[in-house]
């Protein structure tokens, strides 16, 4: 304890100290805190020793006393104190607040000590009424700076929000001293405080004679000056605070209290008439919160000048495009002109719904008696054809289309209203007659296409009423019969509505709908308005039973006559859609039964039927849309799709129809895109996938002779897409389901039945399923493959059946080139189990018995006939050696080999296995077998054999590409493929050391390009980042891959990726000093590219480069300018355009340099 | 120099929206008359922050291109017909194309006829292989014409 002191003194004394920067003074502050919160410092003896700091008469030194003692709180917020000192510590910096020059430590140490909570210790409520006194009384606070204003904001707020009670005694004293303190404040971050400021003042003060009442006046006009909010601040800095939070926050002031309803209304109004949209938007937001906090009593009396004012921005500001683009489209455009009418819209809304005093709604008896909106409705109702409709008029049109809609929406009363008033006419208009029976459509002959202004106001009339309907919560019929009145008219008007509505949509013809866009927007409404019709909900059904099948008629009429008409088409499917959506979301089973009699049965007959007439794509595209409405229709169509699957698949593969194959796969697509993806969204993807691929399975099961030309590589990739999809959305136990079927599925195939089965491990060694020796039947070639796309999309808890069989025949497959076996082998090393138990399941391989099994396998037949012989893995076993010299004069096997090695070597290096470096080993060694060697040594080595070499040590150096490239078919997160994160950087400073060295030992040419190539897949698949890091030591490399594989034309991708690898180099610092040392290899090679034949990609990146590089330290570049500039020029001669205009760009860039 | 603008009030014209090529992979992409005019239309006056584009000085219509023979001909029309930068404008434009195209190609430059006082001159001047190369020589108007090149402070419409 002796020690302690001394030490802590100290670092009262650094900070007192002022000269100390600040970092240091802040760790000060928390060694001492530390010191008293572990208690071996007590509060006393820390205020004891520092009395000479606290009460000395140099200003600065007791500021800074008093400073670091109100930090040293401000860090004990959260320990407990007695109440005796937290009296006399709040006492000692309430008598600070009058000392002006120590007023920030005393601020901090005020805060600190009200922030406390009620268990560790509070300032008592009379101590803080001290405080407070303290502080009107001595704090000046506009005359400080920023961070002491802040402060005393805080203060404040503090007071108000812990200790209402306590301050409120202060009354008028309180409110006058805060509106001196937050007169003219400018500061955005002060703003917010003072803003919330008045917002808690007004809670504390409710009274209609408290203080805020008397002083409101005053304390408004401080706020109205900040309105509107004008805050031209750049987002990014410091404050961290938006216009939209200044403004959000005065709005709450605004708003806090009723008292402000004289001084606001009256400004907000004056400010919507502005010409600033900035301004208008403001005033609109404000003006809807206010209405809303005010009380109607008070907001009553502004109904006529709120609706004035309104109607004023609505008519002006209303978009004339929502007319136009409908829904989906309207979305993009939020223009500040659609953001006022909306926030108006918005704003009339609240007033109709608050401003509803005892007898009657004035707003709405003045939207309905409102003479500009009666002038208006006459105007744009009569408004033609559409043909010539102006944007003027457009604009006026949706504005009463939206004060009619919005004030409709608001009440039962004010649909009331407006329906009486408007609908009558517009009907009239559209020459529509109330008749009860349903054939009252005649007046309407179907040529004649409806007015569009009544057309688009009588549809958002009857959109908005059923809204209310469906919003307003009691569903009980007596809310409408008490207004029958209006609700006998409209169900009198809808039946001949829809018939005309109909006839309309019919009528058109579909090159009218097609030339102009006034017949898409008759066609947007008059769908519309059927829809609406035909989703009103249960009881609510204005439209007979008769006229709801008459819709649906329509539509169905519509979707399957006019499908050459593309949005017509799209646009009442839709509504179909909507309309059963709607009779699913509400049960309403009655009008469910006439939904699937007439849309659902026909819609699925039509699917069924083959002739051609209606595409095939839109047949598709009706009936998966159909499936969305529901778990039922999408189970129906899920089986009319699978039926219609199996039946095409029969008929493919057995009967031979190749025509077939061509609905086959969009079938397929189907399927897998679009139901599959509905069913994962809703939950049921498990059990119907799971269904499916077993039956799929069990028709390979049942099929037994397949047609022979039945392997159309599109309908087989499709078909594997497919069975991938299926099981790799599966959960574990329905995977293994399927695994086991397929697996006897599998059992079944020739190639397997011959033999006698199950194998036993003596019989392994003699395994007969080598290559050459199985003859494929198609369907044991189908079988494999979608046996094949199951093992690739396992999970890898899922347990495969019979493992050896199972790689065994893999193996072969791979061996006889089938890439699909190759890929699923790779699967299965990349998700084996890790710890398999040996005595549970005695035949069990562990993972690397099962890597030593393929690659002995594999290796057989690549080294049996290039007499390598280097790997001791397979001297063990010589009979299997000469068993297999047989196949030595067989290429095609050897490079199959060197696909699945590598295939095997992705999966395992994703899964970060260290076999994979004995994959990469053995690929490499095969790059560098040198093929004159063989020829002198084998005598019985045909011509050809140096030809096989090469080709093997092409696809040796292939082999890299795979396994460093993503790819979609396997092995990825969506198949559930083991990834370890960085693996391709692994490989890559794995392999590029070697790599590199052995193309510094290769002697003969071939061997080099051989190897360039695998050095070039490596470095254009690894990320680029790697590469650009060990820039220094590849570039060399790099250009001679550069130029070597430049001289074979099948090589330009890779030149065009080693490019892509070169201009990533030169965007770096580290790469750039890598280039400057190889400037003259690059600027050579680069110049040889330019001229690159086969590929223009190549030319034009290649002058990029140049044009890069030119930004390089002139000193080096200066020398190449000549050599650049000729070459550059030459391809200003370029036959592609794009390479002539780089070449420009590069020449004067070179040129300018001098 | 000069005292003043030659033309001081130029018409100033709008800019023609730019023809997006379609990208043919196969067929080769032979220079054409959109090809010259779009190197040279961005120019800057020698007077006024307009390009010759703007100030209607060229047009593509202005310009024939013969691939086979390898010729280029422009023909520009100077704002007022005594224009004393026409040969500025002139040498621009063989500098301009001297870059932008193989040296194969012949370039001849004429003002339109009738659209210049002392058209005869002006031409001869423009097409006289010495005269450009003298006229390059000198730092000036070398200057003088980079600026026209390389300009970036057009006025956009």
């Amino acid at each position: 304890m002796d020690k302690k002191p001394s030490s802590w003194i100290s670092h009262i004394e650094a900070f007192v100290d002022s000269s100390r920067p600040p970092k240091q003074q802040a760790a000060n502050v928390d060694a001492i805190a530390a010191l008293v919160k572990n208690d071996l410092l007590t509060l006393e003896a820390l205020v004891r020793d520092m009395e000479l700091y606290l009460t000395t008469s140099d200003h600065s030194i007791r500021a800074r006393g008093i400073l670091l003692l109100a930090e040293i709180l401000n860090c004990l917020m959260s320990k407990p104190l007695d109440g005796a000192s937290i009296s006399s510590l709040v006492e000692f910096f309430t008598s600070k607040l009058a000392d002006w020059q120590v007023l920030r430590g005393a601020l901090i140490g005020c805060l600190a000590l009200l922030r406390r909570k009620k268990n560790v210790g509070m300032v008592k409520s009379s101590e803080a009424r001290a405080v407070a006194e303290s502080y009107l009384m001595n704090v000046q606070v506009q005359s400080l700076a920023v961070h002491d204003r802040k402060l005393c904001f805080e203060v404040l707020q503090c007071l108000l929000e812990v200790y209402p009670e306590a301050v409120e005694m202060l009354g008028d004293d309180l409110v006058y001293g805060i509106c001196e303190a937050i007169d003219e404040e400018k500061d955005p971050r002060c703003l917010m405080l003072t803003f919330h400021l008045v917002e808690i003042l007004a809670r504390v003060f409710p009274d209609s004679s408290g203080s805020v009442a008397s002083f409101a006046g005053d304390l408004f006009d401080i706020l109205s000056r900040y309105f509107p909010i004008y805050f031209t601040h750049p987002r990014s800095d410091d404050l961290d605070i938006t216009r939209e939070e200044l403004s959000m926050a005065l709005m709450h002031a605004f708003c806090s209290t009723p008292f402000f309803e004289p001084f606001a209304i009256p400004l907000l109004l004056e400010k919507l008439s502005s010409s600033l949209p900035l301004a208008k938007l403001d005033s609109l937001k404000y003006l809807n919160n206010c209405i809303q906090h005010y009380g109607t009593d008070r907001m009553i009396k502004h109904a006529k000048a709120i609706w004035s004012n309104l109607k004023d921005v609505i008519l002006n500001h209303s978009p004339h495009k929502t007319l136009f683009s409908t829904s989906e489209l309207a979305g993009n455009m939020e223009s500040e002109e659609n953001q006022i009418a909306k926030e108006a819209l918005i704003c009339l809304q609240t007033a109709i719904l608050h401003l509803d005093s005892l007898e009657k709604n004035p707003i709405l008896s003045f939207i309905v008696e409102d003479e500009d909106i009666e002038m208006k409705f006459g105007l744009v109702s009569n408004e033609g054809t559409g043909t010539g409709i102006s944007i003027e008029s457009r604009r006026q049109l949706s504005a009463v289309g939206n004060i009619l809609s919005v004030s409709s929406k608001a009440s039962m009363s004010g649909c009331t209203r407006v329906f009486q008033k408007f609908f009558p006419r517009l009907m009239n208009i559209l020459e529509i007659s109330a008749s009860s029976s349903s054939n009252g459509c005649n007046t309407n002959n179907g040529t004649s296409s409806l007015n569009f202004g009544a057309l688009y106001l009588c549809i958002q009339l009857l959109a908005s009423f059923r809204e209310l309907i469906l919003t307003s919560q009691d569903f009980s019929p007596q809310v409408i019969t008490v207004q029958d009145g209006w609700w006998c008219m409209l169900q009198h008007f809808s039946g001949p509505l829809a018939h005309a509505l109909g006839s309309a949509l019919m009528g058109a013809r579909s090159s009218e709908l097609v030339n102009n866009n006034t017949g898409h927007e008759h066609a947007i409404y008059e769908v519309k308005g059927l829809q609406v019709l035909a989703t009103f909900p249960g009881c609510y059904l204005p439209t007979s039973e008769d006229v709801y099948e008459y819709i649906l008629v329509i539509f169905m009429s519509i979707a399957t006559e006019r499908f050459e008409d593309a949005f017509l088409w799209k646009l009442s499917v839709k509504a179909l859609i909507e309309i059963g959506s709607f009779i699913e979301k509400y049960h309403d089973s009655y009008r469910g039964i006439s939904f699937n009699r007439i849309v659902v049965e026909r819609i699925v007959s039509l699917f069924q039927q083959d002739d051609s007439t209606m595409p095939l794509a839109l047949k598709l595209d009706a009936i998966s849309e159909i499936g969305t409405i529901g778990v039922d229709y999408m189970s129906r169509v899920i089986k009319l799709l699978e039926e219609a699957i199996l039946s095409k698949f029969l008929a493919v593969c057995v009967e031979g129809r190749l025509e077939a194959a061509e609905i086959l796969v969009p079938l397929l697509e189907c399927y897998s895109n679009r139901v599959l993806l509905w069913c994962y969204t809703s939950g049921n993807f498990d059990e119907v996938a799971m269904q499916f691929a077993l039956c799929i399975w069990n028709q390979m099961e049942s099929i037994t002779i397949f047609d022979k030309d039945a392997k159309i590589q599109d309908l087989f990739d499709r078909m594997m897409t497919t069975m991938k999809l299926l099981v790799g959305g599966c959960a574990e136990e329905n995977q293994s389901l399927i695994v086991r079927k397929a697996y006897s599925v599998l059992l079944s195939t020739s190639f397997l039945s011959e033999e006698s089965l199950p194998f036993s491990s003596s019989k392994l060694e003699g395994l007969q399923v080598t290559p050459d020796f199985v003859n494929l039947s198609w369907r044991d070639e189908w079988i494999v493959s979608l046996f094949a796309s199951v093992v690739i999309a396992l999970l890898p808890q899922t347990p495969l059946p019979d493992v050896k069989l199972l790689l065994n025949v893999l193996t072969t497959f791979l061996l006889k080139g089938h890439l699909p076996a190759a890929q699923a082998l790779a699967s299965m090393v990349n998700k084996w189990h890790v710890n398999i138990d040996k005595s549970e399941v005695p035949n069990a391989y562990t993972l690397d018995e099962a890597i030593e099994m393929i690659l002995e396998r594999s290796l057989l037949s690549v080294q049996s006939s290039s007499n390598l012989g280097k790997s001791d893995l397979l001297n063990k076993d010589e009979r299997m050696l000469s068993c297999l010299c047989l196949l030595n004069n067989n290429s095609s096997f050897q490079s199959n080999a060197v696909v699945g090695l590598a295939w095997i070597g992705k999966g395992l290096l994703m899964r970060g296995h260290e076999k994979v470096k004995e994959i990469a080993m053995l690929l490499l060694q095969y790059l560098l077998s040198n093929p004159y060697k063989e020829l002198h040594s084998d005598a019985s080595g045909s011509g050809d054999s140096l030809d096989v070499h090469t080709s093997l040590a092409t696809s040796a150096a292939d082999a890299f590409h795979v396994i460093l490239s993503d790819s979609e078919v396997c092995l990825n997160k969506n198949f559930h493929a083991m990834i370890r994160p960085l693996y391709k950087q692994r490989f890559f400073s794995s392999m590029m050391p070697v790599l590199l060295s052995s193309i510094k030992q290769s002697c003969s040419s071939s061997m080099r390009v051989a190897l360039y190539r695998a050095f070039a897949h490596v470095i254009s698949d690894a990320p680029l980042a790697a590469v650009v890091a060990e820039a220094k030591k590849i570039l060399p490399s790099l250009m001679d891959s550069l130029a070597m594989l430049s001289e074979d034309v099948l090589n330009k991708d890779l030149i065009y990726s080693l490019l892509l690898v070169l201009s990533g180099i030169l965007m770096d610092d580290n790469g750039k000093e890598a280039i400057i040392e190889n400037i003259n290899t690059v600027i050579s090679d680069l110049i040889r590219l330019i001229f690159y034949p086969h590929m223009m990609l190549v030319r034009e990146t290649a002058i990029q480069c140049l044009v890069a590089m030119s930004a390089l330290p002139h000193a080096r570049i200066y020398p190449m300018r000549p050599q650049v500039l000729r070459a550059v020029s030459k391809a200003l001669d370029d036959r592609k355009r794009v390479v002539r205009q780089e070449a420009v760009r590069c020449r004067q860039a070179w040129v300018s340099m001098a | 120099m000069t005292l003043g603008l030659i033309n001081a009030n130029p018409v100033v014209h709008a800019k023609k929206e730019r023809v997006a090529r379609a990208e043919d992979s196969h067929a080769d992409d032979a220079v054409d008359a959109l090809d010259v005019f779009d190197s040279v239309r961005d120019i800057r006056d020698p007077e006024h922050p307009y390009s010759l584009e703007q100030l209607s000085v060229l047009s593509e219509e202005s310009i024939a291109v013969d691939e086979k023979l390898g010729r280029i001909q422009i023909t520009f029309t100077p704002t007022v017909q005594y224009c004393s930068m026409a040969t500025v404008i002139g040498l621009c434009l063989r500098v301009k194309l001297m870059q932008c195209f193989p040296p194969h190609f012949k370039v001849d430059i004429n003002v339109t006829p009738g659209s210049h006082v002392d058209e005869e001159a002006v031409n001869k001047q423009l097409n006289d292989k010495e005269r450009v190369a003298a006229a390059l020589e000198n730092p000036n108007l070398r200057q003088l014409v980079d600026e026209c090149l390389y300009s970036s402070e057009l006025y956009s419409l």
